[in-house]
Parts: C-alpha cells; sequence; structure tokens
C-alpha cells in the first residue's frame, strides 16, 4: 500500500469523483435553496477580517491522535506542517483543540489559527485546497485469524464480531456502521466511539487495540488509522481496502483529504496548493513513512 | 422542584428541612414554618389543585417548589400595574455564552450561576445596587468546552439548608455555604474524558443532592446520582441503560404497560452491548411529591448510534421514572418515545397536581413533552390518561391509550441516503427544556415552545478526529405560520389550549406566573414580557442587552417590594449562532439550528446580564 497523490485530472476524471461530485451538487442546491429568502446579515459571526501574524503558520491540531498529529508533534500531520512552514520561511504555531463536533468553529472559524492539515475536499466548514491524499476505509484483522474478508458482501461478516467506530451526530455515522446495518449486520458488532477515552493516548484507537487482544475479530476503521497501528502492533496485522468503495446508492468509503484555511483565505489557499505541488514527493514520502494507505486513482467503482 | 399535593394529602407533606430554615430565615416574609408544617392547597377554578408551602418570598429553588409551578405567590405586581413596572436594577456577568439559570434567593441574597466557566456570585440585596459579597470561580477544566453539546449552558444551582449546590460544565457536583462562598465539598461524579459533561440543575431533597449527566451524542450512558447533602457522598446512582440491578430495578418495580415489565430490559432492548453506550442522560427537571416519597425525570435520547444500529425500544431512554428518592429504586416507568427516531430527549419538566377527571380526583403529572403531545399522567402508577397535541406534529400519529404507545408516522422515519421532509416537531421538539409554570388561580399551564420542522436532506462531508464520513445534513425551519415560537396557556382539566402568542424566534426561556395574574417570559430577541395571565393580553415589555434564555423568578426584597430577575444573554443550541459566532452561511452548525436562526443576530447579540424589576 502507498499513499497517492492526485493530479487536478484525476480529481475531475475518476469515477470515484462521482461521489463527492454528487455531494457539492446537493450542498450547492441546498446552499442557493437557503440564501434565495435570506437578507444579508451583518453578524457577529462574520466579525472583523482575520490577519495573520508575519512569519508565523499558525495551526490547529488535535494534541492526542496518532497518526495524524500530537503534542509531540509525532503525527504525519506535524511533519507536513514543518515542510510547509519551511517551505513558506515561517515557524509553527499550534494551537491544541481536541477534533470533535466544534472543532472548526472553536478554531479556525474562531480566528486561533489559519491552517487545518487534514481536512475532506471539499469540506463546508473550510476553504479547502486541491487534495493532497486519498485513503479508504480499511478490513483490519490479525493475520493468524486468516479472516480474509474483502468485501462488505462476504457472509463472513453475519459470523465474525466486528468493531466499528460510532460517531453520534444525528443522522451522521461512520460509513461501515450504515454499510453493516444495511446489510442486517447488527447483533454482532461492536461500537468504539471515536471519541473514546481522552486521557488516554490516542483515543481513537482503541479500536485497533481490541483486533490486537481478539475482543474483537475484525475492525472496519479509516486507513491511516490502521496503516499506522497495524505496523505499530506487536502481532502482524492484515490491511484490506475495503469494498466496494461505494456502497451504492451514496455511501462511500474512498475520501480525499485536502488542508483547510478559513472562508475568504483565498490567498493563502493558493500558497497551499503551491506548495502541494512543488513539494509533492517529500509529502508522499511522509504519507509513506506513516503507512498511510493509499487508492489508485482510476480505480473506482 | 417539584410540585405538590393536592387536597388529600396535606398532612402528609413534610419538606426538605433545609428549606424549612430557609424559609424561616428569611425577613420579610410570612409566618415561619416548622419542619412539618402543613401545605397550603391552592385550587384553580378548574378543579385544579397544587399543594405548596405558604409564600416565603424566596426562590430557593428554580422550579420555585417540588411541584415544580414556578408559581410565585406575591401579587404586588398585577395585571392593574404591571404596565408602570421599571428596572431597579442589573448585574453583568461578563460571560457571553448562554445564560439559561434561574436567579436563586434565600436569606437576602442572590446567588447566580453563569455558563461556563461556572462562576458563581452571591449579591447582597439588603445593600443598595446589590454589591457581590462573594464571588467563586469552579475552574472548570478548559477542555470541558470541547466535548460539551450545544453550547456550555448552565442551569442553576439550588439553596438548601445554608448551601448553595450547583453543577459544573467538567462533572463536579460543589457545595458552597450560602454566607461566606467557602467551598465545602466539592465531588466529581463524570468524567470529561469519556465525553460527560453536566448542565442541569440539581434538587435537594431529603438532604440528598439529585444530580445527572449530560453527553448522550457522545456514546455517555445516562445516570442520575444523589449525593448526601452534608458530605458529598454518592448515596446511590442509576444508569438508564444496562442491567435492572444497575438501573436499581427490583421487585418493587410495577410499570403500568407491559411493554416495560421484564427482566434486564436496558440490556435486551438493544442489540448486543450497544446499551454501554446507549446515551439516556439525564440534564432536565426533577419533581418531588413528599407524599409517596417519589421523585420523577425523564431520560434522554438513546445514541450514539443512529436509529438502524439499535433496533429495539432502547430502554430506558426517552421516557420517565418514578423513583424513591432514599433509596433510588425504581417504582415505575413509562416511555415516551421508544425507540427515538428524532433527537427527542425527554429531560422536559413535570408539574405535579391534582385534577378532576370524570368526576375522579386523579393524582398526576403534566408534562408538555419533546415529542409535542402535552402527557397528563398517574403519578402514582405511570398510566397515561391523555396525550393531545400542543405542538404541530407529523412524525406520529397520535398516543394509543390503551396501550401507552407512541404511533410513529413511518414516512418520517429517517434514513441513511433517504430525503424527508417536514417532520415535525424538529429535532429539539415542540418543547425542549425550557419549563413551564402553572398557576392555581387561572388553573392553566403557561408553555414556552418552539414551532419548528425539519427537513433531512442532501449529504455532506464531515470529520472527526482524523475520520471522514459523510452523514445527512439536518435543516430546520419555522413550522405552519411562520412563526418559529409560541407561548402558550393550556388547561390541564379540559386539555386544551387556551390562548397563545406567536413570536418570531423559538420560545427558549422559562415562563413565570404571578398571584397578580401576571404571567413572564422572555424572547430570544430580547423582550422581556408580562401577559395578563387570564387573557394573554401583553401589559408590559423591556428589550434586554441580549436574548433571553433564562429562566424568571420573583421575590420579595429587604425593602418589602415584590422584584422580578431574569438572566438575559442568549446562546443555548437555539442562540448558538450568536452566542458561539457560528456563520449563518453554514446551515448545518449546531446540528442544523443555524439554518432556522440565521437572522437572530440582525436582533441580538451576545453578553450575560441580570435584570431587576420593580414597580416604582
Amino acid at each position: 500500500m502507498y499513499s497517492r497523490f492526485l493530479s487536478p485530472q484525476e480529481v475531475t476524471q475518476t469515477p470515484l469523483r462521482l461521489c463527492v461530485f454528487l455531494c457539492a451538487f446537493a450542498w450547492t442546491v441546498l446552499f442557493l435553496t437557503s440564501c434565495a429568502d435570506r437578507k444579508p446579515v451583518a453578524t457577529v459571526a462574520a466579525a472583523q477580517p482575520i490577519t495573520r501574524p508575519p512569519g508565523v503558520l499558525r495551526v490547529c491540531a488535535d494534541p492526542n491522535n496518532l497518526p495524524f498529529s500530537n503534542q509531540r508533534l509525532e503525527g504525519f500531520e506535524n511533519k507536513i506542517a514543518d515542510l510547509l512552514a519551511q517551505d513558506l520561511d515561517e515557524r509553527v504555531e499550534y494551537t491544541w483543540w481536541a477534533q470533535r463536533r466544534g472543532f472548526f468553529r472553536n478554531t479556525l472559524k474562531a480566528g486561533m489559527c489559519d491552517v487545518v492539515i487534514g481536512v475532506p475536499s471539499g469540506f463546508e466548514m473550510a476553504l479547502t485546497t486541491k487534495p493532497y491524499y486519498r485513503s479508504t476505509y480499511v478490513f483490519l484483522s490479525r493475520k493468524d485469524r486468516h479472516v480474509d474478508v474483502k468485501s462488505f458482501d462476504d457472509p463472513a461478516l453475519r459470523k465474525l464480531r466486528i468493531g466499528v467506530q460510532i460517531i453520534g451526530d444525528d443522522q451522521s455515522n461512520a460509513p461501515p456502521a450504515h454499510a453493516l446495518t444495511r446489510r442486517n449486520i447488527v447483533d454482532n458488532v461492536k461500537g468504539f466511539t471515536l471519541y473514546g477515552d481522552y486521557s488516554q493516548q490516542n483515543p481513537p484507537a482503541r479500536i485497533v487495540d481490541a483486533v490486537e487482544n481478539g475482543d474483537i475479530d475484525l475492525a472496519i476503521v479509516w486507513g491511516p488509522l490502521a496503516g499506522y497501528f497495524a505496523k505499530q502492533s506487536r502481532v502482524p496485522m492484515e490491511v484490506v481496502p475495503v469494498s466496494p468503495q461505494i456502497d451504492q446508492p451514496f455511501l462511500p468509503f474512498v475520501f480525499d483529504i485536502s488542508m483547510g484555511v478559513r472562508r475568504g483565505d483565498q490567498e493563502l489557499r493558493d500558497r497551499l496548493d503551491e506548495f502541494l505541488e512543488n513539494r509533492r514527493p517529500e509529502i508522499e514520502q511522509i504519507l509513506k513513512d506513516y503507512s498511510v494507505p493509499g487508492v489508485e486513482g482510476g480505480s473506482g467503482a | 422542584m417539584k410540585n405538590n399535593l393536592s387536597v388529600g394529602f396535606r398532612s402528609a407533606v413534610i419538606f426538605a428541612c433545609g428549606l424549612l430554615l430557609a424559609a424561616a430565615c428569611a425577613r420579610n416574609n410570612s409566618p415561619s414554618q416548622q419542619p412539618g408544617a402543613q401545605n397550603q392547597v391552592l385550587t384553580a377554578p378548574t378543579g385544579a389543585t397544587i399543594a405548596v408551602e405558604p409564600e416565603d418570598g424566596q426562590w430557593t429553588m428554580p422550579a420555585k417548589n417540588y411541584a415544580s409551578t414556578r408559581f410565585s405567590g406575591l401579587q404586588d405586581i398585577n395585571t392593574g400595574n404591571a404596565a408602570v413596572l421599571k428596572l431597579a436594577w442589573s448585574f453583568s456577568t461578563g460571560i457571553v455564552r448562554g445564560h439559561e439559570a434561574a436567579p436563586i434567593i434565600a436569606n437576602n441574597m442572590m446567588y447566580i450561576i453563569t455558563p461556563y466557566p461556572n462562576v458563581v456570585y452571591a449579591i447582597d440585596l439588603t445593600q443598595p445596587g446589590g454589591p457581590v459579597k462573594w464571588k467563586y470561580e469552579s475552574n472548570p477544566a478548559s477542555s470541558s468546552q470541547g466535548v460539551a453539546c450545544c453550547d456550555v449552558v448552565n442551569r442553576g444551582g439550588v439553596y438548601s439548608d445554608g448551601k448553595i449546590f450547583f453543577n459544573t460544565l467538567d462533572n463536579n457536583t460543589i457545595a458552597l455555604d450560602a454566607v461566606t462562598g467557602k467551598e465545602i465539598w466539592k465531588t466529581k461524579v463524570g468524567d470529561i474524558n469519556l465525553g460527560e459533561s453536566m448542565t442541569m440543575a440539581p434538587l435537594v431533597v431529603k438532604g440528598k443532592v439529585l444530580v445527572g449527566n449530560s453527553g448522550g451524542e457522545f456514546g455517555v450512558r445516562g445516570w442520575l446520582t444523589a449525593l448526601n447533602a452534608a458530605d458529598g457522598k454518592i448515596a446511590w446512582r442509576a444508569y438508564h441503560t444496562g442491567p435492572d440491578a444497575d438501573v436499581l430495578i427490583g421487585p418493587n418495580f410495577h410499570p403500568f404497560y407491559p411493554q416495560d415489565r421484564g427482566k434486564d430490559l436496558g440490556v435486551t432492548s438493544w442489540p448486543a452491548d450497544a446499551w454501554k453506550i446507549g446515551g439516556g442522560t439525564m440534564w432536565g427537571w426533577i419533581s418531588y411529591d413528599p407524599e409517596q416519597n417519589l421523585i420523577f425525570y425523564g431520560t434522554a435520547n438513546p445514541g450514539p448510534w443512529n436509529p438502524d444500529q439499535r433496533p429495539g425500544d432502547n430502554k430506558w431512554t426517552c421516557g420517565i421514572f418514578a423513583r424513591d428518592v432514599d433509596t433510588g429504586e425504581a417504582r415505575w416507568f413509562y416511555q415516551f418515545t421508544p425507540h427515538d427516531l428524532h433527537d427527542y430527549d425527554s429531560i422536559n419538566e413535570q408539574i405535579l397536581m391534582d385534577v378532576p377527571i370524570n368526576g375522579q380526583t386523579r393524582k398526576v403529572l403534566v408534562r408538555p413533552e419533546r415529542n409535542g403531545y402535552f402527557y397528563v399522567m398517574d403519578r402514582t402508577n405511570g398510566q397515561v390518561l391523555s396525550a393531545n397535541p400542543f405542538g404541530y406534529i407529523t412524525s406520529s400519529k397520535g398516543v394509543d391509550l390503551s396501550s401507552g404507545k407512541l404511533i410513529e408516522n413511518e414516512e418520517k422515519k429517517p434514513e441513511v441516503g433517504k430525503v424527508v421532509r417536514e417532520i415535525c416537531p424538529a429535532a429539539p421538539g415542540a418543547k425542549d427544556w425550557q419549563p413551564s409554570a402553572f398557576s392555581p388561580r387561572t388553573g392553566l399551564v403557561y408553555i414556552p415552545h418552539q414551532n419548528l420542522c425539519m427537513d433531512v436532506e442532501g449529504l455532506e462531508a464531515n470529520y472527526i478526529a482524523g475520520t471522514p464520513y459523510v452523514g445527512m445534513n439536518v435543516r430546520m425551519y419555522a413550522g405552519p405560520g411562520g412563526n418559529r415560537g409560541e407561548f402558550l396557556a393550556w388547561d390541564p382539566v379540559k386539555n386544551q389550549k387556551v390562548w397563545a402568542i406567536s413570536e418570531n424566534f423559538p420560545v427558549w426561556s422559562g415562563a413565570l406566573v404571578t398571584a397578580g395574574d401576571v404571567v413572564f417570559y422572555g424572547t430570544m430577541d430580547g423582550w422581556f414580557k408580562a401577559l395578563d395571565a387570564k387573557s394573554g393580553t401583553l401589559l408590559w415589555q423591556f428589550k434586554c442587552g441580549s436574548g433571553i434564555i433564562g429562566q424568571p423568578v420573583s421575590y420579595r426584597g429587604p425593602d418589602g417590594k415584590q422584584y422580578i430577575a431574569i438572566l438575559a444573554g442568549v446562546g443555548g443550541w437555539s442562540g448558538a449562532i450568536v452566542a458561539g459566532g457560528l456563520d449563518p452561511r453554514d446551515q448545518t452548525a449546531a446540528l442544523g439550528f443555524v439554518g432556522a436562526m440565521g437572522d437572530l443576530p440582525d436582533y441580538t447579540t451576545r453578553g450575560g446580564m441580570l435584570y431587576v424589576f420593580a414597580l416604582p
């Protein structure tokens, strides 16, 4: 497995983009509809423009969530931030905030920082760069269990003890939970809250511990988390991208990831796009070092 | 905060000693009471009765009394003179988040608990201008802001037996010396690292401080906990999911309906181990019936699973428990919304009264419920006597009174990938936490509530803890009539609406009604209003500096005058767009509420301020 950069051509041409395109379409319709009947408002929210302090790259990040970031600067997003700061000839300053509901509102949008290193491409709460990697949800199991599941349609999923992560926002949850429910696979599924116990290290990783300990046979988790902790595991682990990549009608398991800046901060966004283009090999290397599972651009469902 | 007893019970009524002491110590009030003093039985023209302690001019708990009437016996301010109410004094809390608390008044002191960072101010009412006598800073963990759902509100404290009790966002219950502000005890009852937080106001009954947790969205398992008022030690804890032993269900548990009977339903009404992170928190209101020695309170929605991931009734979420206050033992339970689909937490207030039904006097509790029905229930056994809609409802088709079951409307069932329009009420319900009041003079329940519907439509990409996903987005908007809120007077005997005032925004403040037949509430755009309690005619209004989502109270000052107090300071879930500085272009922020509240910043800005009014 390897991380893979996306070219702008791929972004517009691959079948995989269909989903994201559909979503974008839905948002657009919604946005236009909802704006049509609203007069412009002078809002408290849209206070004075936020200016970036000179010489400082202000990054908001979770202090306790490897492989993405932590306060000891051990995550791949920390490494990418360092690289970016070097490219901009600035120094990194972090605002640490648990990445939960309200993260973007309380950090980026509140002007406490200027960049979030990882956001889904086209994310509504931020202005996003071009995608710089694409990853997938994966089936994670111990090699010695020979689970050998590659698809949500594998009948073995009805018998295995399966772990999924639960988000708990109303009407939203991690896609594996939905995919299993649609297939009536409910009773053998164990939920791990994505929030976990924040007093422990990297709380979202408890689901990987459960695979390692044999508490569950199989976890279905976001690739970067699985790839990194599988490599750290004391027992050999199997990491297999889920299939299909889009569970019809429109439940995607593959996501493009971009950097995010505040909406309106076009200038910084453009500069970040330049960085992503110019430093592509180094960024790819970082992702590879952290075993981020990549997805071939052209292999979409 | 409980309400009370009917004629038949009066001799049995025993109030918490603290309350009595407080009453006895207060100046300028009615004759002092002794423990065991009889309640006063007040009978409305409709035949509805409440039994409450004689008015002492204080306001020691948010609901005023255990029956939870929010009725003040003071009558100096009345329908004839309310028009000349004037601002007497004001006080800034210096905090800009949503202020939902009721000011607490005891022994000529006023106590205010602010939202996070949960500062307590003690104001000396005997001195001109109300100087601060002491201030207590609870310094909750700053990380608690990041994990608190919605807004970092606090619904207030309570005075009992010389102490002030309150909860902090980071799960501490604290007792302070009411005179000095010195901390007497501080008990950690939950873990912020697990997503738990606390926003509710405690209730103190018979030396026990009753508190509950928030955070169902984060996979928290809900509970109610009783701490000893004297030392802060945990006396009992009742969970709202899991095995009977954890829920404190034993041989004395006798629910009225068969669907609530059976062993370990808190486990078996869920798939596998889903109950372990099943929600059912408790962040609302508790009432107490001294005659039965029972407390009553509701439980929040199941979570964090989506509905199709938790087939079953998901007990004991979205329902109401009656428990023995000494032991916590459950006596009965009724589920308003089994297998909740729409986020209809059942944490609303219940008002205890006795009403004539078919020629018989029934001991009931009444609840304007989040799902839109006004429930009248027999509080001795949990039977639903009636459940008429007080708001506009499409999500269900009524309550079957023979089985007690809510009749869900299958067409409004949300599913991932399916567009469902016009689900009414929207997720905040026809009424949320904002408490009603009942006047034994008019016989009416005054219900502040919202008129919102929602569409579940489209998809949005989201990102939590490094994990991307796609969810349905929720958009809320005004229901029929185009008004987002309403202030409603309801006759609980005839079971019908008597009058209603349309409000542009959801009415997110509590209600207060007085013996002067004046009813008070505030609006999210900052108007504090006094209405004629009989007719709903507007008598007076005052524009506060920020929107109002607090709870009005009334008290008699050391100067003998009647005062009305309210905390302004918009925020909370509905006001998050102002308090949290949310971007109105983001329709789905604050779980879709922003879409319905985009124009609020045109009308008000944030900032916590106490306003106190009196006749000139």
